[in-house]
C-alpha cells in the first residue's frame, strides 16, 4: 500500500515535470527540431544574449514584477492595517471590494482595463501595464497581511499606547514586526503572479511593449525558436536556486 | 525602447499620490496623537475604484449600448443569435435573409459557451479526482514528505505557462516525443493534439495545483484525534473516511473546485495551441470579439455574460461552504 502511494505521487509529479523536462533539453540541443535530438550544444544561450527582441522583454519582465510587487506590497499592508481597524461595516465592504478582481476571470480583467486606459486616452504600453499588475497583484497582498494582523494580539498594540508610544512608533515597532510573515508571503505571491501573468499583459500594453509571455505569444505561431527555452530554464533555474538559498538560511535560523 | 519611457501624464499622477502622501504624513505629524488607522486603507480604496471598480463600469456601458452610444439590448441578442448582425446589415440592403436562406440562429455563441462550461466541468472533476487522492496521501501523518512535496507541485508554475503549454505540443504532436516513442516500440502512431482532449489535458496539467493546495491545507489542519477516536469506537478505515476525514476536508473541496472552475471557463491561448479547428472556448470567443472583431458592444455583453455566470457559480459554492473557509489559500 505504501508503495502504492508513492507510486501514484510520483506519477502525478512526472506528468507536471515531464514538460519541463522537454523545454530544458530542447535549449540544449544543436538542432532547431522539436523532436529530434541532433547532439548538444550552447548555441541557443549564446543566440539569447545576442537578441535585442528577448532581452528587452526579459527587461521589462523583471523590472515590472519588481516595481509591481514593491508598489503593491506597500499599498497592501497598508490597507490590511487600515481595513483591519475598521468597524463591522466597511470592513465587509472593503473586502468585498478586494474580492472582485480575485473571482473576475483575468481576461475579463485585462479588458475592462483596456477599455479603461482607451477611454481616458491613456497610450497602453510600459505604465499601463505597471498600472495593471499593481492592481492584480495588490487584493493577494492584502488577503495575506489580513490573517496575521487577525492572530495578533490586540492589546499589545494599546499597552504600546498606554506605555506612551507614538501611533506611528507602535505601528513601526508593534504591528509591523507582527505581520512580517504575512507580508513576504504577499510580496512574493505578488511577483510571482506578475512574473507569470499572461492575459491581463496581453490586454494592456501595445505590440511594441512586450514582456516574454506576450513576446512568446506572438512568436507561438511562427513556432517558438529554442532560444526562449534557454531563457525559460535559465529563469527556472536561477530561482530554484533562489529558492534553496532561502530554504537553507530558514533551516539554519532555526 | 522609447515606448518603455513613463508619458507626462503618468508623472503628473504619481506626482499627485506623492502629495497626497506628504500631506498624510505632515498631518500626522502635525498632531502628535497620529491619524486614525482606517486612514491607511484610503488609498488602496482610491486605487480600486479607478481601476477596478470604474472598469466595470465601462464594460457594462459599452455592453448595454450601441455604436452611438444609444442604450440597446442588441448585443445579448447578438449572444443568442450570432448571424444577427450580418441578417441586419443584409435587410439594410434590401435583402431577405429568409430567402437567401440565411434565416436560421446562429448558434456559435451560445455553443461556445456550453462547450467551456462542460470542458471546465470536466476539467474540475479530473483535477479533483487525480488531486484528492494526492493531497491525502501528502497529508498523511506517517508521509514526512508532505511540505516537500507541496513546493514540488509550485516549481512548476515558475516556468511561463505559454511555453509549458507549448512543451505539451512537443509531446503530442505526430511526430512528437511519444508517438516517436510508440513507434519505435512498433505500435501505430497517435493521434495526439488538434482535439479536445489535448486540450483538457493542456487544462488539467495547469489547473491542477490549484486543486491539490486546498485540499491539502484542510486535511493538514484537521485534528488527527477525531480521526483516532472514530477508529477506537470501532469504525473501520473506510468508514472513518467518508463519515470523519472527507466531511471535515469539504471546505477544501469547495475552494479547489472553485480555484480551478473559474478560470478554466475562461481558459485562453490553451485552446489554439492544442485545439484543433472547432474547440474555441469563451475566453477565445471574447478576445477575438474584442480584437479581431473589433467589436466592443458584443464583446463586452459576452464579458458581462461570463461574469454573472460566475458569480452564480459561486453562489452556488458559497451555500456548501458558507462560512468561505475554504477561500483560505495560503
Amino acid at each position: 500500500m505504501k508503495t502504492l502511494k508513492r507510486a501514484y505521487l510520483a506519477l502525478i509529479l512526472l506528468f507536471l515535470y515531464v514538460p519541463i523536462a522537454v523545454l530544458i533539453l530542447q535549449s540544449f540541443n544543436a538542432g532547431i527540431s522539436r523532436a529530434k535530438w541532433e547532439g548538444f550544444s550552447f548555441r541557443w544561450y549564446v543566440q539569447l544574449i545576442q537578441s535585442p527582441n528577448i532581452m528587452q522583454a526579459l527587461y521589462v519582465t523583471v523590472t515590472i514584477a519588481i516595481l509591481a510587487s514593491l508598489i503593491s506590497t506597500i499599498l497592501g499592508t497598508m490597507a490590511a492595517i487600515g481595513i483591519h481597524a475598521m468597524s463591522k461595516k466597511p470592513q465587509s465592504m472593503m473586502l468585498t471590494l478586494s474580492n472582485i478582481p480575485m473571482t473576475m476571470p483575468d481576461i475579463v480583467t485585462g479588458i475592462s482595463l483596456m477599455l479603461l486606459f482607451i477611454f481616458t486616452k491613456m497610450d497602453r504600453g510600459y505604465f499601463t501595464m505597471l498600472l495593471a499588475h499593481i492592481t492584480f497583484n495588490t487584493p493577494y497582498v492584502v488577503l495575506s497581511v489580513l490573517p496575521k494582523l487577525k492572530e495578533m494580539n490586540k492589546h499589545s498594540y494599546e499597552a504600546a499606547l498606554d506605555l506612551g508610544a507614538t501611533p506611528g512608533y507602535a505601528l513601526r515597532k508593534v504591528i509591523l514586526p507582527a505581520v512580517r510573515p504575512g507580508i513576504i508571503t504577499g510580496a512574493m505571491l505578488a511577483f510571482t503572479l506578475s512574473l507569470d501573468d499572461f492575459t491581463i499583459s496581453y490586454f494592456t500594453t501595445s505590440p511594441l511593449v512586450q514582456n516574454l509571455s506576450t513576446l512568446i505569444y506572438s512568436e507561438a505561431r511562427k513556432g517558438i525558436k529554442p532560444t526562449m527555452n534557454a531563457l525559460s530554464a535559465l529563469m527556472f533555474v536561477s530561482l530554484l536556486i533562489l529558492l534553496l538559498l532561502i530554504n537553507r538560511r530558514t533551516a539554519e535560523s532555526s | 525602447m522609447n515606448n518603455l519611457s513613463i508619458p507626462s501624464w503618468g508623472f503628473w499622477l504619481m506626482g499627485i499620490g506623492f502629495g497626497l502622501f506628504v500631506a498624510m504624513l505632515v498631518h500626522t505629524i502635525r498632531r502628535n496623537r497620529g491619524m486614525k488607522r482606517s486612514f491607511y486603507a484610503w488609498p488602496y480604496t482610491l486605487w480600486m475604484v479607478v481601476f477596478t471598480v470604474l472598469p466595470l463600469v465601462l464594460i457594462a456601458y459599452y455592453a448595454f449600448t450601441d455604436k452611438a452610444g444609444q442604450f440597446t439590448l442588441e448585443n445579448f441578442a447578438n449572444f443568442w443569435d450570432s448571424n444577427r448582425g450580418m441578417k441586419t446589415q443584409l435587410i439594410a440592403q434590401g435583402f431577405d435573409p429568409e430567402a437567401l436562406g440565411m434565416g436560421a440562429r446562429g448558434t456559435v455563441n451560445v455553443g461556445t459557451l456550453i462547450y467551456s462550461l462542460w470542458m471546465a466541468f470536466l476539467c474540475t472533476g479530473i483535477s479533483l479526482l487525480l488531486g484528492y487522492p494526492a493531497a491525502l496521501i501528502m497529508a498523511d501523518r506517517e508521509f514526512k514528505l508532505g511540505a516537500t512535496i507541496v513546493v514540488l507541485f509550485i516549481i512548476p508554475m515558475w516556468m511561463n505557462f505559454l511555453l509549458r503549454t507549448i512543451a505539451w505540443m512537443s509531446l503530442l504532436e505526430d511526430n512528437g516525443l511519444i508517438n516517436t516513442l510508440l513507434q519505435s516500440l512498433g505500435f501505430a502512431k497517435l493521434k495526439l493534439m488538434y482535439n479536445s482532449q489535448a486540450v483538457l489535458l493542456g487544462m488539467v496539467y495547469n489547473y491542477l495545483p490549484f486543486m491539490v493546495f486546498p485540499i491539502y491545507n484542510s486535511l493538514n489542519r484537521q485534528d488527527r484525534r477525531l480521526s483516532e477516536a472514530a477508529m477506537d469506537l470501532g469504525a473501520n478505515k473506510w468508514t472513518t473516511f467518508w463519515r470523519v476525514i472527507f466531511p471535515i476536508s469539504m471546505p477544501g473541496i469547495v475552494s479547489g473546485i472553485t480555484m480551478v472552475f473559474m478560470p478554466s471557463v475562461t481558459t485562453f491561448f490553451i485552446p489554439r495551441v492544442l485545439g484543433g479547428g472547432n474547440t474555441e472556448m469563451f475566453g477565445d470567443l471574447i478576445e477575438r470579439t474584442f480584437l479581431t472583431a473589433d467589436d466592443w458592444n458584443v464583446g463586452s455583453a459576452l464579458s458581462l455574460i461570463m461574469m454573472v455566470l460566475i458569480l452564480f457559480s459561486l453562489g452556488l459554492l458559497r451555500k456548501v461552504d458558507p462560512e468561505g473557509e475554504g477561500g483560505s489559500l495560503i
